[in-house]
């Protein structure tokens, strides 16, 4: 069944890699159209990069056939593709026109069209003020655009972008949407690969995958159709919400429940009553796909019922004031301050290489602050280091445990490393086995576990001494949508049983949980207030009615810009 | 402070153990290195030509040329009859030395006066003319004359002491138990803070209350005890197999080891701490081993470097455990000479292993 309109296309595609394993790709059917906005959406690990990979004849199917432009993938014209892998091969010690030239150099573009192609791109890409610059010096969003421009420097018919969003701010990552959805106005076939469930949203056609299978293609909206009717949302009052949201997740005619600032937001199983005292929303794409994967997890946290209570001390969980970083004459962050009470989950957000980080480090004492001071359950990072460190866990965005180690040793040296010995240790460590369903795994290597698995070892070996103060790096960027509702019911569970929740996000999903949100621009704090204040904010702002937080988030930096473009 | 070093250690010993190709590794090359390296670097020399100018023509000089001829070493004896002809044959390299009789020898050597032998070699080859005027030497003795070799004024008389044979391997075994030692010292210390640095593990391991010398201790035991281990593999095989003789005190060899290592585990630390990457350790890693190696006495010796150079080697921790493992295996070194090769190491030590420390410290921002 070829379909002659189609420029790329996969017939009952299996790849597997190892033997045995379960495929990463899994009888995948499916057709890329010119002039559409493809987007390849699913969680870590669900088989887009091989799909790309297959697409961009890298590979080889296993069974079935894929086909680019009426040909093999292997065999097809390859100069007519544009691929941007995940990892963009930038130089980075060449420029930014240096990079341009060694691929239009590589693509075979003729002189004569260079400086015309070049000052095009650059323009598009808006990267025309910096192609002096080496391309190690660029931020996250710029090297993808320059990544994107290199992909472009001859016009492809088919172009393969390989989650350009991946470690790109909401800023950026709207640009590079803008970018791309220009050029299939042009005919150009464009697959954009994601973990945002937020994007599929906005392509024209959607092809959502988990765990190697092809769960729906299609216009999204054809899938959020699925739900419509099915979601409200439940306005909560205060920190009400959290006990609220167990309840609700543990529910059986409620298929998901997930924080919107101070409201719940309900997914009802088919042909259930509404629940009590809420009003209808539109559904969205992540609804159908969490409908589709079979509900979100039950809301009560095993980790947390078995958690200590934290004392209320009345010392602030964490106290950040006047910190600033500076290396060399760049100042990394400038006098930031803020005070988090226990018991409160307080979200860091801002564009990559803001600050957002740096502050993050120093109040975990990775950092020493060049100027200022950070307490953490009451002690000082700056004298008191090891008993800050002791009272804390913390979660890395990029999987940080021992990957060649097993489950076991990866949890006895974590036990270990935070003073549990013995009996102590034997005892949590089987607690915690038992919390996270790890028994079966506690052999295998950490590194070759499921991505689910990993997460709940990470944060297994986080909360190994049951600290008062979580520090989160961006927790859960990349994991499918179940994991992350599971993950959050957990730090749900532990934020009513005492524990401060200190986040960094780019997932604006993540954001909504916050309690409170600082907003971290060009090294200074630019906002401070509840999701919902933030929202107001840039509602009175833009004049738009019910902005997401993404909105508000680049409402706010925008606004920043305005106001130091009047000063300057 | 004893439970959480205590898990780094294991920790640590897991990550080098736990993978089978890493445990090969560590293992299996060391080993077959030390077997290639053991009967490659032969210091032996066979096949050579020796040129005989006999202006004696006598009963003793027929006798020496004789047993020349019948030497092992020696593939060809031939005559030369002018110093014309001695200076055209070394020229052209058909023989790598010549010895010259004097008229009054065999009547010297019947009168049980001193007898000389003049002996001429090439220097362009000058390891392998060392040599064998060692073995022509030791020929000359069993007659009661000596080899003179000719050089600008003193009459040098070889005699090899601990080594009267001139094995090679009795050379080189000793020397290269101390190489494969440096080797995979350094390999597996540069590695481990580099390692975690590129799994991103690091940043964990920061957060955690482990405090800079449990982590550096935790670090530095792991490769101790393989380097102990291979060692001790070693010492057994060279004692055994390659029956070279271990004449001086093996605990002694041990404590110089442990501090040898500690030394090492210092300078792999420094190396690891300075790398962003494992490519950047490993090049590291060789940056220091070459020199190292070089600048011990091991290809050769310190005495023939220029004196600044002789300094320097000083610090080179490789330089001193050499003296010790050669004395502990040929000379059977006293205890004060050991010593005084080994209280270096435990300075070197000192120092690299507090640099480390202070680096890493630093390095973590």
């Amino acid at each position: 069944m070829t379909d002659p309109a189609a420029t790329a296309e996969l017939d009952a595609v299996t790849r597997r890699f190892g033997k045995g394993g379960t495929p990463a790709l899994d009888n995948v059917t499916l057709q890329i159209r010119p002039g559409r906005m493809s987007g390849l959406v699913g969680p870590d690990g669900a088989g887009k990069t091989t799909l790309i990979r297959l697409l961009a004849g890298l590979l080889d199917p296993d069974a079935g056939a894929v086909t680019v432009f009426g040909h093999r993938a292997t065999a097809t014209d390859r100069a007519r593709i544009g691929y941007m892998p995940q990892r963009f091969g930038l130089y980075e010690d060449l420029t930014v026109i240096e990079n341009l030239r060694l691929y239009a150099e590589l693509r075979g573009l003729p002189d004569s069209a260079r400086a015309g192609r070049f000052a095009e791109l650059l323009r598009f890409t808006d990267l025309t003020r910096f192609q002096g610059r080496f391309a190690g010096k660029l931020s996250g969003g710029m090297k993808q655009k320059l990544g994107l421009a290199c992909a472009l420097v001859e016009t492809p018919d088919l172009l393969l972008l390989d989650e350009p969003g991946v470690g790109v701010d909401p800023v950026s990552r709207r640009e590079l949407w803008a970018m791309v959805q220009q050029l299939t106005g042009e005919g150009i076939a464009v697959l954009w690969s994601t973990a945002y469930l937020d994007e599929a949203e906005k392509c024209d056609e959607v092809f959502l995958l988990n765990e190697g299978r092809l769960i729906h293609a299609g216009p999204p909206a054809e899938l959020t159709r699925e739900v419509t009717g099915r979601t409200f949302r439940l306005l909560a009052e205060g920190r009400g919400r959290r006990r609220l949201l167990t309840r609700m997740m543990d529910r059986d005619d409620i298929r998901d429940a997930t924080i919107q600032g101070a409201s719940l937001r309900l997914l009802t199983a088919a042909g259930a009553a509404p629940p009590d005292d809420t009003q209808a929303v539109p559904p969205r794409f992540e609804d159908a796909f969490v409908d589709r994967l079979g509900g979100g997890p039950k809301g009560t946290s095993a980790l947390a019922e078995s958690y200590r209570t934290i004392p209320d001390t009345g010392v602030a969980a964490i106290e950040a004031k006047g910190l600033t970083k500076r290396f060399g004459d760049f100042t990394a962050a400038r006098d930031i301050g803020f005070t988090i009470p226990r018991g409160e989950i307080f979200g860091l957000l801002g564009p990559n290489g803001a600050g957002k980080s740096t502050t993050f480090k120093m109040l975990c004492g990775l950092l020493t602050p060049t100027e200022g001071q950070g307490h953490v359950a009451g002690h000082d990072l700056r004298h008191a280091r090891a008993a800050a460190r002791q009272s804390l866990g913390y979660m890395a965005q990029k999987f940080s445990l021992y990957g060649d180690l097993s489950v076991r040793q990866n949890l006895n040296f974590f036990a270990g490393a935070y003073g549990l010995t013995g009996a102590a240790r034997r005892a949590r460590i089987a607690q915690l086995t038992e919390v996270f369903h790890l028994g079966p795994y506690l052999r295998q290597n950490a590194g070759g576990l499921p991505l689910g698995f990993r997460q709940r070892l990470s944060l297994a070996c986080a909360v190994m001494h049951e600290p008062p103060v979580l520090f989160l790096d961006e927790p859960t960027s990349g994991v499918d949508p179940i994991v992350r509702r599971e993950f959050w019911s957990h730090i749900n569970g532990l934020v009513q049983k005492g524990v401060t929740v200190l986040v960094t996000t780019h997932f604006m999903e993540e954001a909504e949980y916050c309690d409170r949100i600082l907003v971290i621009y060009r090294a200074e704090q630019i906002a401070l207030g509840t999701p919902d204040e933030l929202k107001a904010d840039a509602a009175a702002h833009t004049g738009r009615a019910d902005p997401t937080l993404e909105d508000a988030f680049i409402a706010l930096i925008e606004a920043h810009d305005a106001e130091a473009e009047a000063a300057a | 402070m004893a439970g959480r070093l205590l898990a780094m250690i294991v920790k640590e010993l897991w990550a080098i153990l736990r993978d089978p190709r890493a445990r090969m590794i560590l293992i299996v090359p060391p080993l077959m290195q030390f077997f290639v390296l053991g009967f490659a670097t032969t210091m032996e020399v066979k096949n050579t030509a020796i040129g005989i100018y006999d202006r004696d023509g006598g009963a003793w000089s027929i006798e020496i040329a004789q047993r020349i001829g019948g030497s092992p070493n020696v593939a060809r004896v031939i005559p030369l009859h002018s110093e014309a002809a001695i200076r055209r044959a070394i020229d052209r390299q058909q023989v790598i030395g010549v010895l010259s009789f004097g008229p009054e020898f065999s009547g010297d050597v019947a009168a049980g006066r001193p007898a000389e032998i003049q002996g001429l070699f090439d220097g362009r080859k000058s390891n392998a003319a060392q040599i064998v005027a060692g073995y022509m030497s030791e020929i000359a003795k069993g007659v009661g004359a000596e080899v003179s070799v000719q050089t600008a004024s003193s009459q040098s008389v070889v005699t090899h002491w601990f080594n009267p044979n001139l094995q090679y391997l009795w050379f080189t075994m000793p020397g290269l138990v101390v190489i494969i030692t440096t080797i995979t010292g350094l390999g597996l210390t540069s590695q481990a803070v580099a390692r975690e640095r590129e799994l991103g593990s690091f940043d964990q391991l920061m957060v955690s209350p482990l405090r800079v010398p449990e982590i550096l201790i935790g670090k530095v035991v792991p490769p101790m005890l393989v380097g102990f281990f291979n060692a001790s593999i070693y010492i057994l095989l060279i004692s055994t197999l390659f029956g070279v003789p271990l004449t001086g005190s093996v605990p002694f060899f041990y404590l110089s080891l442990l501090l040898y290592l500690l030394a090492l585990a210092g300078v792999g630390m420094l190396v690891s701490s300075l790398s962003q990457t494992q490519q950047q350790a490993f090049l590291g890693m060789f940056l220091v081993a070459v020199p190292a190696i070089l600048l011990s006495g091991y290809a050769s010796p310190v005495e023939n470097m220029p004196v600044w150079l002789q300094w320097v080697t000083q610090a080179d921790p490789t330089k001193h455990f050499l003296v010790v493992s050669e004395g502990v295996f040929l000379k059977d070194m006293p205890i004060p000479d050991l010593w005084a090769n080994t209280w270096p190491l435990a300075l070197i030590a000192l120092v690299t292993l507090g640099t480390s420390a202070v680096l890493f410290r630093a390095r973590m921002e």
